[in-house]
């Protein structure tokens, strides 16, 4: 039987099915009428080949490591090596984040991941007025390159890969970084991590933005050249769709804003001059594992695939590694509960799973206590713990991306490439995505998912175990973990031993020096590293570039 | 005085979170309140500037940083400066520690609301408790 033959006996075999069905609908209805996602995408009762008529297996998945990726980025996936286990750690002084650093490499974690406190994060020194009751809190302190050598004390920055949660002062703390391993002996070439440095989604959802869009985009840009040529293993962005996923968006809309804003870093750098293949290969991504396990495997396939179409075919990439997606992937923060905690552990795993089925590069699993606090040491072991029973024990890990072929993830990644695409194209209309930015439009947009996610919640129309269904009554939780509130005093006093042993003059001169290149299209990389060696402070730094480029205006959205 | 009930609905110190102070906004906005969204990083000083000249009932402030023992009070205490305090509910939301909340309610916070807090308990917290008859 040739196989549209076959189609047809299936087509018409599922016409009787769905009758048959139908009739026994009105004696054994189903639990609800409408069946969605946990992004509100209708679901069908069933799944056939029928679904993937259209479907070329060459074109829309190919083989792992080859075009479209949609399968994985590597050949043999974690038959290789395992995802890189990631956990996203950092708080009060550098001192006490350098222990937790150690504990965590004691415990088998294989790459570190630098949490910043909102001072740093924003370009302020700890002594600042803004920065009272903020240090220290949300993430480690830093200063100046003598607080980053303490940061990576005793951890050889050959050997392990650092990723860093920064943004407007990638450069700065990028410098930082260089600096120290410069003292240990390591060169760039050797140096090995990630700075997320995506400022578009700080505009979109995160809002640890310091400068304008376009001073902002140039120091981007200037960092993609200087790493191409003096750190050449550096990841130089991680283009983040977790936070969007985290502000309320659905999965389509996590993949199309996310591509959008890695569509605009890609024009502007090849705007200044750069050769794609000279600097995509290094940009990598940054995703949200929410709870909906196969919609999220279908969304990370879809994203794939996407961005390999775009690469090559929008702006010509030639070099295979510029048409890959890498993705480090979180665990959402937004789905765990306040409410009986330890439900958490469940939902993280069922989450881990996503991002190993959807063929993530690395991960950071949230510990159960994250609605309530930063994570305290044990719940940090449970959540890496995660990690390790579904590498090891699960056997997911042991074909390429096992869930390929199954029609309902096939449809589903088809669907939400098409509507991500659509949305793609609306933002390019609009004139890429700053220009979508400016205007509110995806700020509203995923606002409205927000509020709709909540509305449902409210109506008892998305349960939420322990929160809307199967409550209990609770006592306050225990042990959790709390920063000495004596950390920004702590902080103020090595600042201002600092400004008494350091060279002031070498200080104010790189500063006026970085101050007069800003003015100019210079690459200001080396600029701030040297100002950074002679210890100058990152709000030193940021604050002379405030002086020449400005500071971002919200547009408040709705 | 007849006139819908004004909140400022506000973002103290650098933290960047605002899905919770968007959300609770609109519902506010829903139940028929005209709310005011004051965007990102405020200091405690522009929050009781606005509160003042918008003349508003309620101010929500809404933080995640972990900088809440330290930026709430000083909404308040400056509010007492300005002789507003009297007239204006003061709320707090966002991950902030139970233990940290009769603390809170000492130095002048009428309730704190923490994850997982339905919206219409807000709604119905500030329509129960407005200092100033509507």
């Amino acid at each position: 039987m040739a196989d549209n033959e076959k189609m047809d006996a299936l087509r018409k075999k599922r016409q009787q099915w769905d009758e048959k069905t139908a009739k026994s609908l009105q004696k054994f209805p189903e639990r609800k009428e409408k069946f969605t996602t946990g992004s509100n995408e209708p679901v069908e009762r069933l799944y056939t080949p029928l679904d993937l008529e259209d479907f070329d297996y060459e074109a829309q998945l190919g083989l792992p490591g080859e075009y479209p990726y949609t399968r994985g980025v590597q050949p043999t996936m974690y038959r290789g090596r395992f995802w890189t286990m990631r956990q996203y750690a950092g708080f009060a002084t550098a001192e006490e984040s350098n222990k937790r650093y150690k504990y965590l490499l004691d415990a088998g974690q294989t790459g570190l991941s630098v949490a910043f406190d909102l001072p740093t994060q924003i370009g302020y020194d700890s002594d600042h007025a803004l920065s009272e009751g903020e240090v220290g809190k949300v993430g480690v302190a830093i200063d100046s390159l003598k607080d980053m050598e303490i940061l990576f004390d005793g951890i050889p920055l050959d050997k392990v890969s650092t990723s860093m949660t920064i943004n407007a002062p990638a450069s700065v703390l990028l410098a930082m970084y260089i600096a120290v391993a410069e003292k240990q002996g390591v060169s760039p070439d050797q140096l090995r991590g990630t700075i997320q440095n995506d400022i578009l989604k700080e505009y979109i959802a995160r809002g640890t933005y310091i400068f304008p869009v376009e001073p902002s985009m140039r120091l981007i840009t200037n960092i993609f050249e200087y790493c191409s040529k003096e750190v050449p293993q550096w990841n130089t962005i991680s283009i983040s769709g977790y936070h969007i996923r985290e502000a309320g968006s659905s999965a389509v809309q996590e993949v199309a804003f996310t591509l959008a804003d890695g569509m605009a870093y890609v024009e502007a750098a090849i705007e200044t001059g750069l050769e794609v293949d000279s600097f995509a290969p290094r940009l990598s991504f940054f995703f949200n594992a929410h709870n909906d396990l196969l919609e999220e495997v279908a969304k990370f396939r879809a994203a794939r695939r996407i961005w390999a179409k775009l690469m090559k075919e929008k702006y010509g990439a030639k070099n295979p590694k510029s048409m890959m997606l890498k993705f480090h992937t979180q665990t959402a923060g937004s789905t765990l509960t306040a409410q009986q905690p330890d439900n958490n552990v469940v939902r993280v795993a069922i989450q881990t799973l996503a991002a190993v089925l959807g063929g993530t590069q690395s991960l950071h699993t949230n510990s159960k206590d994250e609605a309530l606090a930063l994570p305290t040491e044990d719940s940090v072991r449970v959540a890496l713990r995660t990690q390790q029973i579904v590498a090891h024990e699960s056997g997911v890990a042991e074909t390429v991306d096992p869930l390929a072929g199954s029609y309902y993830v096939e449809s589903l990644t088809n669907k939400i490439e098409e509507e991500a695409m659509a949305y793609i194209n609306r933002i390019s209309e609009m004139g890429g995505a700053p220009a979508a930015i400016e205007k509110g439009y995806i700020q509203k947009e995923i606002m409205d998912s927000a509020y709709e996610y909540q509305k449902q919640i409210e109506k008892n129309e998305r349960i939420i175990v322990g929160l809307n269904k199967f409550q209990v009554k609770e006592g306050a939780p225990k042990g959790l973990l709390r920063v000495d509130p004596s950390v920004g005093e702590m902080q103020e006093k090595k600042l201002e031993l600092l400004r008494q042993e350091r060279d002031n003059q070498t200080v104010t001169e790189k500063l006026a020096t970085l101050k007069e290149a800003a003015g100019t299209d210079a690459n200001l990389m080396p600029y701030i590293l040297d100002a950074v060696k002679a210890y100058a402070t990152l709000g030193e730094i940021c604050g002379t570039l405030r002086d020449v480029f400005g500071e971002y205006q919200q547009s408040v959205v709705l | 005085m007849d006139r819908p009930i004004r909140v400022l609905v506000a973002k103290p110190g650098l933290d960047g979170h605002d899905r919770g102070a968007k959300v609770i906004a609109r519902a506010l906005r829903d139940a028929g309140m005209e709310v005011i969204y004051t965007g990102l990083r405020l200091t405690p000083e522009q929050i009781v500037q606005a509160a003042i000249q918008e003349d508003v009932d309620v101010v929500a402030l809404s933080i995640l940083s972990g900088a809440h023992g330290h930026l709430l009070p000083k909404v308040v205490n400056l509010l007492k400066q300005e002789d507003a305090y009297d007239e204006i509910l003061v709320l707090g939301g966002g991950v902030i520690p139970e233990e940290d909340i009769p603390g809170l309610k000492e130095k002048g916070i009428a309730e704190v609301f923490t994850p997982g807090t339905p919206t219409t308990v807000t709604i119905d917290f500030i329509q129960n408790n407005l200092k100033r008859k509507q």
